[in-house]
């Protein structure tokens, strides 16, 4: 144990310089774990964001989206499904449940003088109950009209079940107030109204239109088969509809965001190959300064092997101490830069509410910080290491 | 076991490869040093005064020839093998005195032997040493860099003697001593080469080459 020793000494006698080097592989540490574990929040927040509806297809008219530039003007065409389109949609899925969607927008009164602008959406009232869960108050029936408000919308105008709403001036009574749904692959109603399918085309007079239609296949097996039976019957001469499953959205979504992850964790590697090369040039420098001594050593009788010992030690000492500073400094960064990114993120809703930054993965990023920190450290330290145990002990104590 | 010679150079030769020409070093050496001798090596720089020392240290190995130290032929010796013997067999006495500056001086006397398998025993060893030299006792925790000249050749002898080696090799030691630290000094080695120690001693004063025995005279990498 005396060349761990020896190492401490060194490094203590220019603990100038060791220090120097110990900030550079806590910078490197803190900002590849930090970095990870803001990344795995936001993956986190976005898997909790995205209701995991499995089991659902989502038919929206072909439009330039699918294929070119979101530019295109051909995307603001208002784009629909015929009834036509939709009766087909439902012999090619038959026996599973084909929801068509009417989506549109009109002016809305909330009571007590306050109005908006808000979306609203027209469903079969016999599909309402499969789509959507109610919080308070119960379903409309087709012949018995009533809205049912999005959470978010209901807490901005303080809506309750029993109340009265005006869309465009028609006046409807609040059946009830929707769950949280979040984001996801078909509908968005926490911040719309939705009403039963025979009331909205009486109101907006569009009986032939749907935006999109959704349908539920109980069996996740089954989804392929009738993605291309619906395929098969609508596209076979010329794109009519686009056709998404949620699982592919949501798998895209997660590809998105681990890449973002990646990126962030190269972007912290980058700064500790920096640490790593001021290792090296200080373990080089030192090495340098210390020829004589080395000679002096190997000629009473210290081998090769425990002169390569020693100046490892020296990087490994710098890389422990360093990722370990930078470890502690990560955990502490990593949960604040998360927290003011859920924050950015979520802000005016729920989602953020209950969210613990520091799951599994996130102590993985710390531990994956710090051992990368101290292999980068141990890395660095061989070459010069491995060049002091070369030195020729006569050459070296020549060297002055 | 006594009569078997401490160093035997057989036909030894030492020649450096330079872009300009080889350069002979040592140019067929033979020569014998028994057990309890101190020896004088004498002659102009660049006689291979130091390759001689080096070869015995088992610090450089012979182009040609064979040495064998204490009856064992070390020529065909690795680098484990050579560390292992100068760490056994040889100490060495610097005219820089060579301490490691990072250790104090009873560090730097222990040293050698935390390196062997009896390094529970270095403290004991290093202050017996170190009393053998006449080193006051509170300069033990001092760092090389805080010693005289004086001091610091004696931590050195007493760290070449630590091992108990079978020979001493000493290169100028007095060379960075004025002349009355340069007698105690040399005294130090006459007494230990009284006690039996055998001492192979470079220097190209001959002041300091009257206390050897027997005296080695080298030019040109040849014996005269």
């Amino acid at each position: 144990m005396i060349f761990l020793d020896f190492a401490v000494r060194n490094l203590k006698r220019h603990w100038v310089r060791s220090f120097l080097s110990i900030i550079g592989i806590v910078i490197g540490v803190i900002a590849i774990a930090s970095l990870g574990i803001m990344g795995n929040s936001i993956n986190l927040l976005v898997a909790n964001l995205i209701t995991d509806v499995g089991d659902t297809i989502v038919i929206t008219p072909h439009t330039a989206i699918g294929d070119t530039f979101a530019g295109d003007p051909r995307t603001a065409v208002d784009a629909t499904i015929p009834a036509r389109q939709v009766d087909e949609i439902r012999r090619a899925a038959s026996p599973h449940r084909v929801i068509p969607v009417q989506q549109g927008a009109d002016e809305v009164e909330f009571g007590g003088g306050e109005s908006g602008y808000t979306q609203v959406i027209g469903l079969d009232a016999e599909d309402i109950p499969a789509l959507l869960d109610i919080k308070v108050g119960q379903y409309p029936r087709q012949n018995q009209p009533g809205a049912l408000v999005g959470t978010y919308l209901a807490e901005e105008y303080d809506i309750s079940p029993g109340a009265r709403i005006a869309i465009g001036g028609d006046d409807l009574r609040v059946a009830g107030l929707l769950e949280e749904r979040g984001f996801a692959a078909d509908i968005n109603p926490d911040y719309a109204v939705v009403v039963p399918s025979a009331w909205y085309r009486d109101h907006f007079g569009t009986d032939d239109a749907y935006s999109m239609v959704i349908i539920r296949v109980g069996d996740v097996g089954e989804i392929d088969s009738v993605k291309d039976a619906v395929d098969d019957q609508l596209n076979r001469r010329e794109e009519t509809v686009d056709i998404f499953d949620s699982r592919e959205l949501l798998r895209q979504y997660e590809e998105i965001y681990r890449q973002i992850t990646t990126f962030l964790v190269g972007i912290g590697g980058i700064s500790l190959l920096v640490a790593a090369v001021n290792i090296l040039n200080v373990m080089y420098i030192s090495v340098t300064e210390r020829i004589r001594e080395i000679g002096i050593m190997r000629s009473i009788g210290v081998l090769r092997r425990e002169v390569l010992r020693m100046f490892l030690y020296e990087a490994v000492i710098l890389g422990v101490i360093g990722s370990v500073i930078g470890g502690a400094f990560s955990a502490v960064g990593g949960y604040f830069i998360s927290v003011a990114a859920i924050e950015v993120f979520t802000a005016g809703t729920t989602f953020g509410e209950n969210f613990t930054v520091f799951d599994l993965t996130a102590v993985g990023f710390v531990i994956f910080g710090m051992l990368f920190g101290i292999a980068t450290s141990i890395v660095a330290g061989f070459y010069p290491a491995w060049k002091a145990a070369q030195q020729q002990p006569i050459e070296a104590m020549r060297h002055d | 076991m006594s009569d078997i010679p401490v160093i035997r150079f057989e036909d030894v030769s030492k020649i450096y490869p330079l872009p300009a020409g080889d350069v002979v070093a040592l140019d067929r050496v033979s020569l014998t040093v028994e057990r309890g001798e101190f020896i004088a090596v004498m002659g102009p720089s660049g006689s291979g005064k130091s390759t001689l020392l080096n070869l015995m240290g088992c610090l450089d190995v012979p182009t040609s020839g064979k040495i064998y130290l204490s009856g064992k032929d070390i020529s065909g010796m690795n680098d484990d093998e050579l560390t292992r013997l100068r760490r056994d067999q040889i100490g060495f006495v610097f005219q820089q005195f060579n301490l490691i500056p990072l250790l104090s001086a009873l560090e730097n006397v222990e040293f050698p032997v935390v390196l062997t398998p009896d390094r529970e025993k270095s403290r004991e060893r290093a202050v017996e040493m170190l009393r053998a030299m006449d080193l006051e006792e509170e300069l033990y925790t001092h760092k090389p860099s805080e010693l005289s000249g004086g001091q610091q050749q004696r931590v050195a002898i007493a760290r070449a003697l630590v091992n108990d080696p079978a020979l001493i090799l000493c290169d100028e030691p007095t060379g960075n001593l004025d002349t009355k630290t340069g007698t105690a000094i040399m005294n130090l080695l006459a007494e230990e080469n009284r006690k039996g120690k055998t001492i192979v001693m470079v220097t190209h004063d001959p002041k300091v080459a009257e206390y050897a025995h027997r005296l080695i005279q080298i030019v040109d990498g040849r014996l005269v």
